[in-house]
């Protein structure tokens, strides 16, 4: 491990834009890097050992003419593999778009490359974003650098995975129910979840619609704000993206980073703690409120009533929409083929790629989605998942009417082994019991790491409202710098090397 | 079946018909309903196609601006109800000429609700109303190769064309149309044809039934005369015509009927109409509903056109086909009954174009209710479709008042525009077909009448006028036909009568 995968984003861009090192130096760096451990990791579907020195050689060759560069220009980064990109294989971890190479960019992906950021490489997910292990990838779970026997989170696992064991400074993650957040907790990362419209899907593989958020996953809070600034803001191929300018963020973070809470209202959700949560974690959480205080934010008790409901509704809500988004995987035009032989029916050789390209737990929620949206059972169930949606909301504008922000635990457990939950889905469901919330309401929520419980990170979720994100990066950044200071030394530090 | 057909006058004496007509427009924007593609007719197949309509992972739609505005014009020509606050639903089902496996459609809130339309049929008004028009994107289309008959049935395998995929396509429903009687099929194809007139007055579509931009499905059911209870319906689709309109609920109101005597119970089904026999054959049953598990498109944000938009909308709507009607007739100064002859007969823009270009309301009206109908109908045409236009049948009205042609000749110079000579005037020329009046060159023709007939000149001459009749007819022969007969009698009474 050089120094270069070491450093943070904002420090890299610093460095190639002051030429005291190339980006291709930077590139090669973390491809040695990938080289060295990803076969223990295996954050990586695919790695575009050519493509990422072709963009780190452009960057050098434009600042070689005097072209002023981006705030990330050179920087590489780790890209999920739900995030289409023309070109490179976007397999949204399942077999059945093994081999499918898109023709169009996300605009995620636009928006990055266009930032003159280094993608290395697509990262392992769970399939189509659903789970939080990665292990309902099609191709193998990921790694959690702290402990290889544990889960990265998921399900942009792969994306936790590579930033943590320092493949890359930098990684994008989607968010439907906590796929950020998660993640970033459980590997000692920062991760936020954008206000729902925040960030373009334009390109994201669609697992659930209305809930779907691409964000970034840093080491520092700096670094996700930078990548938010990069990859936020209006989209005309977006109906649902926001027509607003992208909240200031980078100044959000810097302001934060003084450690200065004065006068912030911070409500700690009653709901979200309890039955359930480790102890480890409920401690942990205990001293970043502590944390909170000593920084001069004003702490209040919140109720969310229907916070409870958040699992049920999300896994009424999200199924349905992902039983339709994945409809078009049929074999007709793109992706896996099985048992067309000539003889087979057009149906018959659906159901065979269907039933061989989509494993386990999607087949479980389209089964689940067909169900709920069937006519007659609509409104008991698809309907009334939307109603707890709209109470949801309510609770989180109750809040905010006393509260700047809502703080909870981000998962109610640090990372458990690998395996452990596989066989039982409701326990790997309740990972995301503290995420949901803030999906279902479309409000932004980060994941900052506060401290370890048996060695392994917990994380802190900073909730904001809709098209406040600026609020959770100033408080998560207060806190990555209490706790640093506490610690003498990020939460990331403690991590054993590879 | 064993059933046996009865004849259509034989069934209205003992069924009601109650019938109900869902089309589908495409509407005409240069771009499709959720992506930038053309949506121009006839491309190679799969060359007007982006990410978004051929659904590729990750693609998102946006709505077409101009469609939605297309829609809400219809919407108020129809005299609907336009909602303030209305969202698109997936229709889910799996087909693999539909991209995304569902259809970007409305369901529950539609755009436009509660609407009529007046069509009248021999003096009567049937008003038609109108359920719901909504917005939806249609599907690409499917060539199935290998077999006899194009059909899957048969068929080793097909292709799929995208290019119609994401078509701005307008539903347009209407409520059950019951108390017309046996006059069903013809109130089906007035219905029709009205919808057409109003879209192409709104510009909004080219509603071209053979090339698929207007498509008509017809539903049908029968109960007894005496039943308060309506019967099962069945939809007749891939009625491509006017004409087919009609013929599918005549078609299908005798097989039901047909059905129903032999004691048997009409199956709701798809049935799918044969331009050829005139004949429907049954597709799909709907006895199990299908389940399109409707939701609302979550990657599409509600619609909300303003109340002020809409009222500018309505404001600029152009002169509807009915209004124009009215004007028209009271201005041509028609009988309703002329009027609805004039309507059905395709003939009302020929006609004001003929007026424009000169013509007398009359003159036009004759010309193209008679003699050009008559030959269309000859020739298995439109009227509009015949090569002679409107100026050049103001033209030749003109000829004939102008005296310069008879009725006769004006029919021959009609001939050769037909036949692609040029223009009456032209023809009128080229074919020497203009009348003579001219007296010096028509007397040598009178002399030799007379000279050739001494005994019926000797009666003139004695007083018996009448028998010039016989002499006009000498001189009309002897010009074929190009003498002015008025003309000709007064130079043979001068010539025997003066001395």
């Amino acid at each position: 491990m050089t120094e270069l995968t070491t450093m943070d984003a904002a420090a890299l861009a610093v460095e190639i834009a002051a030429g005291r090192v190339s980006a291709v130096e930077v590139a090669l760096a973390h491809l040695d890097r990938i080289a060295a451990v990803d076969d223990k990791v295996h954050a990586f579907l695919h790695i575009d050992h050519d493509g990422a020195l072709a963009a780190a050689r452009a960057v050098d060759e434009r600042r070689a003419t005097g072209e002023e560069l981006g705030p990330l220009a050179g920087v590489p980064l780790a890209m999920k593999d739900v995030v289409v990109t023309r070109g490179l294989p976007s397999t949204s971890g399942s077999q059945i778009l093994r081999g499918w190479i898109p023709p169009y960019d996300a605009t995620v992906t636009r928006r990055v490359l266009d930032a003159g950021i280094v993608m290395l490489g697509k990262t392992n997910m769970d399939e189509f974003a659903m789970g939080s292990s990665t292990e309902n990838s099609a191709y193998g779970p990921s790694h959690n650098p702290w402990d290889l026997d544990r889960i990265p989170g998921g399900s942009s696992g792969g994306s936790s995975a590579a930033v943590s064991a320092y493949e890359a400074p930098l990684g994008i993650g989607t968010d439907t129910g906590g796929s950020i957040r998660q993640p970033a907790a459980v590997t000692g990362l920062v991760g936020h979840k954008p206000t729902y419209g925040g960030v373009s899907r334009y390109g994201l593989i669609a697992f659930s619609s209305s809930l779907d958020q691409a964000g970034p996953l840093s080491r520092t809070v700096l670094d996700a704000a930078l990548l938010h600034e990069v990859i936020g803001g209006h989209d005309p191929a977006d109906s649902t993206s926001i027509d607003a300018p992208v909240p200031a963020v980078v100044a959000a973070a810097r302001d934060g980073a003084r450690a200065d809470l004065s006068g912030l209202r911070i409500g700690v959700v009653q709901e979200l703690s309890g039955d359930g949560y480790e102890s480890g974690v409920l401690d942990r959480f205990s001293d970043a409120v502590r944390l909170l205080t000593e920084l001069g934010a004003t702490i209040t008790e919140v109720s969310c009533p229907h916070f409870g409901y958040a699992l049920p509704a999300y896994y009424l809500i999200a199924p349905s929409e992902c039983s339709s988004n994945l409809a078009r995987f049929d074999a007709v035009r793109y992706g896996l083929r099985v048992g067309d032989d000539g003889v087979r029916g057009l149906e018959e050789v659906m159901s065979l790629t269907r039933e061989a390209g989509f494993g386990a737990e999607v087949k479980r929620r389209i089964i689940l989605g067909t169900y709920a949206l069937s006519s007659g059972y609509y409104d008991a169930y698809y309907g009334q998942a939307q109603k707890v949606r709209t109470l949801i909301s309510r609770d989180f504008a109750a809040g905010f009417k006393t509260c700047d922000v809502l703080v909870s635990p981000t998962t109610p457990t640090v990372a458990f082994p690998l395996g452990a939950r596989v066989d039982d889905p409701m326990a790997m469901y309740a990972a995301d019991l503290c995420t949901l919330p803030a999906s279902l309401a479309g409000t932004p929520a980060i994941s900052v790491p506060c401290g370890l419980s048996e060695g392994l990170p917990v994380g802190l979720q900073v909730m904001a409202p809709a098209l406040a994100d600026d609020r959770c990066y100033r408080v998560a950044a207060a806190v990555e710098a209490a706790v640093a200071g506490r610690d003498g030394q990020p939460i990331l530090a403690a991590a054993p090397s590879l | 079946m064993s059933a046996v057909l009865s004849a259509y006058d034989d069934v209205i004496t003992r069924y009601a018909p109650v019938i109900g007509l869902e089309t589908h427009v495409e509407l005409g924007t240069v771009s499709k309903m959720f992506c930038g593609c053309s949506t121009s007719f006839g491309g190679e197949p799969n060359t007007q196609v982006c990410p978004v309509c051929l659904g590729l992972p990750g693609a998102l739609p946006v709505a077409n601006a101009g469609a939605i505005e297309a829609t809400i014009r219809i919407g108020l020509a129809l005299n609907c109800s336009i909602a303030s606050w209305c969202r698109f639903a997936r229709k889910n089902y799996f087909y693999p000429d539909m991209p995304k496996n569902f259809q970007i459609s409305q369901y529950d809130e539609p755009l436009c609700t509660d609407g009529w339309v007046d069509v009248r049929l021999a003096g009567v008004v049937h008003r038609i109303e109108i359920e719901r028009v909504h917005l939806e994107e249609d599907t690409g289309k499917s060539l199935h190769v290998g077999g006899a008959t194009g059909r899957i049935h048969g068929a080793t395998h097909s292709l799929v064309d995208f290019n119609r995929a994401g078509i701005p396509l307008v539903e347009i429903v209407t409520k059950p149309v019951a108390g017309t009687g046996a006059q069903a099929p013809e109130v089906a194809r007035a219905y029709v044809t009205e919808l057409r007139d109003i879209l192409r007055t709104l510009g909004v579509s080219d509603v071209r039934m053979e090339q698929g931009s207007l498509r008509c499905d017809v539903n049908t059911s029968l109960s007894t005369v005496d039943s308060e209870v309506w019967g099962t319906r069945t939809e007749t689709k891939n009625v491509n015509s006017l004409r087919s309109v009609e013929r599918a609920v005549r078609s299908e109101m005798i097989r039901q009927a047909a059905v129903l005597d032999a004691g048997e119970r009409v199956i709701q089904e798809t049935r799918h109409f044969h331009e050829n026999s005139g004949e429907s054959t049954a597709g799909r049953s709907k006895e199990e509903a299908t389940d399109y598990r409707y939701f609302p498109e979550p990657d599409l944000v509600p619609l909300a056109p303003a109340a002020e938009w809409i009222e500018q909308l309505r404001g600029t709507l152009p002169e509807l086909p009915s209004t124009r009607r009215q004007r028209l007739q009271a201005s041509w100064n028609l009988s309703d009954p002329e009027m609805d002859a004039l309507a059905n007969a395709g003939a009302l823009d020929l006609i004001e174009a003929t007026v424009a270009a000169g013509a007398p309301a009359e003159d036009a009206r004759k010309w193209w209710l008679g003699d050009l109908s008559r030959r269309a109908n000859e020739a298995g045409l439109e009227l509009g479709e015949l090569p002679v236009t409107p100026a050049q049948v103001a033209q030749l009205a003109g000829l004939v008042t102008a005296g310069r042609v008879n009725d006769k000749l004006a029919r021959q110079a009609l001939s050769g525009v037909l036949a692609g000579e040029g223009s009456p005037e032209e023809v009128v020329a080229a074919r020497g077909l203009e009348v003579v009046s001219d007296t010096g060159a028509l007397g040598t023709a009178v002399d030799e009448a007379i000279a050739a007939a001494p005994d019926i000149a000797a009666k003139v001459r004695g007083g018996k006028t009448a028998a010039a009749g016989a002499l006009v007819g000498a001189v009309m022969t002897a010009t074929r036909g190009q003498a002015d007969a008025r003309v000709v009698r007064e130079l043979i009474l001068a010539r025997l009568t003066q001395n």
